[in-house]
């Protein structure tokens, strides 16, 4: 159960190789939570973040093979991420970043970010909303991001997935009032992951562990959307306001 | 569609089907009909904590339970529903010479409820706990009948039920020593204590001559001030101390039986800040007499004075507050717990200190000999997860222990240290609900 302080005991990560996922759950691991469950693609990957966890103050770890994109295969994973029992906090986290030009020249390369990013988080969200709903109780943190605020045309395929998610995180937190389910919406900036290496230095950059602080603090609130950094409410607010012969032009 | 749940403190809120039975047979039957989350037992819902909600499964409210069954004048002896509420209860008595024996801070709770809860009262230092006075109780237990027991028949399910959250069946009714009073009047001392030391000093003697007595503690004065407060004593005034006076008939306070005309004040929503606590501890403690003696008070502002602010929980914000209570048997432990409220500035918007005397056999009823304290403080607070953390720590270190019925956040490790007498407890669980279809958010937080 989650306590009055909002401080989770068990945590379902999807995604579970993601830095920002896995700082989050470093993070509520050294605090009460001691039960959690990492679902991604990569088992060696796995096993070495839960070995980590364990270190930070969980006691049990269990890991689950996952494809965001296998829809087909999304009720059986359900059903083995919540077979220990009830799941305070579940985090989706996962998500490619792609490459535009290479979308933009190979269509199929934008389908598979869109399966991922979008079409494979409604369909694990919905689930798990499914089996919340019946305890009575959770939160559902989704990671959009504020390149789903308005499209960029350097990056428009990722940008329009997260759109989609992050409608589709409101409407389903909409859904849920009064279930004792409660969705959580963080928007981060430009973070600084293995995911952005390559890419150029940006402003407000932010680190992962910061995303982490901001998704704790916001747990132990009522509030439904978290933004990080904080002033990017209002930046996004101002972009999204610009005429777009300006915004087109813009180089970000 | 399932209700929202959550306790006095309004954090944590859970969905769970409720269901209010009409009586003692609709209980037995909704316990015996298949769950697959189990059922917890709710009265007026003033645990502070997740101890009246059970997320995704079934909670009875048991506040239609609410016929008190049988009222000897002459002895004093009460058998009540468990849904009765106190101040309902009060109304009944007190015009009849009876008061109840242990009375917690507000009479918005139902007898059931503080029989589950073994609710303490500022006489704790001399009379006890409620469970000394209870004669008797009727539980009705998963997968059997509805049993009535007493210390005598059935020590081992009798005490566990004291203190016991509702978890060792659901309690339906209840027989009750009530204690003597001459009429419905308070004769109060007030006395104020610029420190700490002062403060400790006044309390033990308020606390020898008077059967109540309790202490108010400014937890933002710091230096020199730390632990300065008001410390309030006082006993049921005699036919003497009121003669001349008309003895007003008990009222109703509470926002859900407030007959229409009685005056209530609804609070604006997150007003407690740390400054205005600040402002207001200040004045509080300013407007106290140095010393008053034999003031001749209504019982309900002795006893219940928060009764009057309807809602008074939500001046603490949609984030909610916590009531953090503890046990310890030391002085000095208590001085340290308070010196790191004062180093790491927690806004504690109030403060209640009084010594308990000895306890009752309950394995889990919370009262033992020392000083007891409880805080008041927004969840919002910030970094204040490791601070109570550390206070837990000192608490189970001192072979105290911190109060269920308020908890919403304590590390569920401490609890066997704390309560010595758990696996005592859950035997009597294994034998009454092998099952553990009473359950409760708090029983799945703290694995109990």
């Amino acid at each position: 159960m989650i306590n009055s302080l909002g401080e989770p005991q068990s945590l379902a990560l999807f995604g579970g190789t993601s830095e920002i996922g896995l700082a989050i759950a470093t993070q509520l691991a050294r605090r009460r939570t001691r039960r959690i469950v990492l679902a991604g693609r990569n088992e060696a990957e796995l096993s070495n973040a839960s070995r980590d966890l364990i270190g930070a103050g969980a006691s049990e770890v269990d890991t689950v093979i996952f494809d965001a994109a296998n829809t087909a295969d999304h009720d059986v994973l359900i059903e083995k991420v919540f077979v220990g029992g009830d799941i305070d906090v579940v985090v989706l986290a996962f998500g490619l970043l792609g490459d535009q030009t290479q979308s933009e020249n190979d269509p199929d390369r934008a389908v598979e970010i869109v399966n991922v990013n979008y079409v494979g988080a409604m369909s694990v969200g919905l689930r798990a909303a499914t089996v919340l709903r019946k305890q009575g109780h959770g939160t559902l943190v989704v990671l959009s991001s504020v390149a789903g605020e308005r499209a960029r045309r350097s990056n428009f395929v990722y940008g329009s997935s997260k759109a989609g998610l992050d409608a589709f995180a409101q409407g389903l937190g909409d859904s849920l009032v009064g279930t004792g389910v409660r969705v959580l919406i963080v928007r981060p900036g430009f973070v600084r992951t293995k995911m952005t290496a390559d890419l150029p230095q940006a402003p407000f950059e932010i680190s992962a562990s910061e995303v982490a602080d901001a998704v704790i603090k916001a747990l132990h609130s009522p509030r439904e959307i978290v933004w990080v950094p904080g002033q990017m409410r209002f930046i996004m607010s101002g972009i999204r306001h610009l005429p777009r012969s300006v915004f087109r032009r813009l180089t970000f | 569609m399932p209700d929202l749940l959550s306790g006095w403190g309004r954090t944590a809120p859970t969905a769970a089907t409720v269901v209010r039975p009409r009586d003692v047979e609709h209980v037995s039957e909704l316990l015996a009909a298949p769950t697959h989350r189990g059922v917890a037992a709710r009265g007026l819902g003033r645990s502070y904590g997740d101890s009246a909600q059970n997320a995704g499964g079934l909670v009875l409210d048991l506040t239609g339970l609410n016929q008190i069954l049988d009222l000897d004048l002459t002895t004093g002896v009460l058998r009540a529903q468990a849904g009765v509420r106190l101040d309902s209860l009060l109304r009944r008595i007190v015009a009849a010479g009876w008061f109840l024996p242990v009375t917690p801070g507000t009479s918005a709770v139902t007898v059931g409820g503080a029989i589950a809860a073994d609710v303490h009262g500022k006489n704790h230092h001399r009379d006890g706990s409620l469970g000394r006075y209870v004669l008797s109780i009727t539980v009705a237990i998963p997968d059997a009948d509805v049993v009535t027991v007493t210390a005598k028949s059935d020590p081992e399910l009798f005490f566990a039920t004291l203190g016991g959250m509702g978890l060792t069946g659901i309690i339906v009714e209840s027989t009750i020593q009530l204690m003597p009073i001459a009429n419905s009047m308070m004769s109060v001392n007030t006395t104020r204590a610029a420190n700490l030391d002062q403060l400790l000093e006044e309390l033990m003697k308020a606390e020898a001559n008077n059967r109540y007595g309790v202490a108010w503690l400014d937890c933002l004065a710091s230096g020199r001030s730390m632990g300065r407060g008001i410390v309030t004593s006082g006993d049921h005034a005699t036919s003497d101390e009121t003669s001349g006076r008309r003895t007003a008939q008990p009222r109703s306070h509470s926002g859900e039986s407030a007959t229409p005309g009685t005056r209530s004040f609804t609070p604006p929503c997150g007003f407690v800040t740390r400054g205005t606590i600040a402002a207001l501890n200040e004045l509080w403690f300013r407007k106290s007499p140095t010393h008053k003696a034999g003031e001749i008070l209504p019982f309900e502002k002795f006893f219940y004075p928060l009764d009057r602010v309807r809602g008074w929980n939500r001046l603490y914000g949609p984030s909610g507050f916590l009531q953090h209570q503890c046990v310890v048997p030391e002085e000095s432990t208590l001085r340290f717990i308070l010196a790191e409220l004062a180093k790491a500035r927690v806004p504690v918007a109030l403060a209640v200190l009084k010594r308990f005397g000895p306890g009752t056999p309950g394995p889990l009823s919370f009262p033992r000999p020392g000083w007891t304290l409880a805080l008041d403080i927004a969840t919002r607070a910030p970094e204040l997860a490791p601070i109570l953390d550390k206070i837990d720590d000192l608490v189970a270190d001192s072979g105290g222990t911190i109060y269920l019925a308020k908890d919403s956040r304590v590390r569920p490790e401490l609890i066997p240290v704390m309560y010595p007498r758990l696996s005592e407890w859950n035997a009597i669980r294994d034998r009454v609900d092998p099952n553990r279809r009473l359950v409760s958010d708090q029983s799945r937080r703290l694995s109990l």
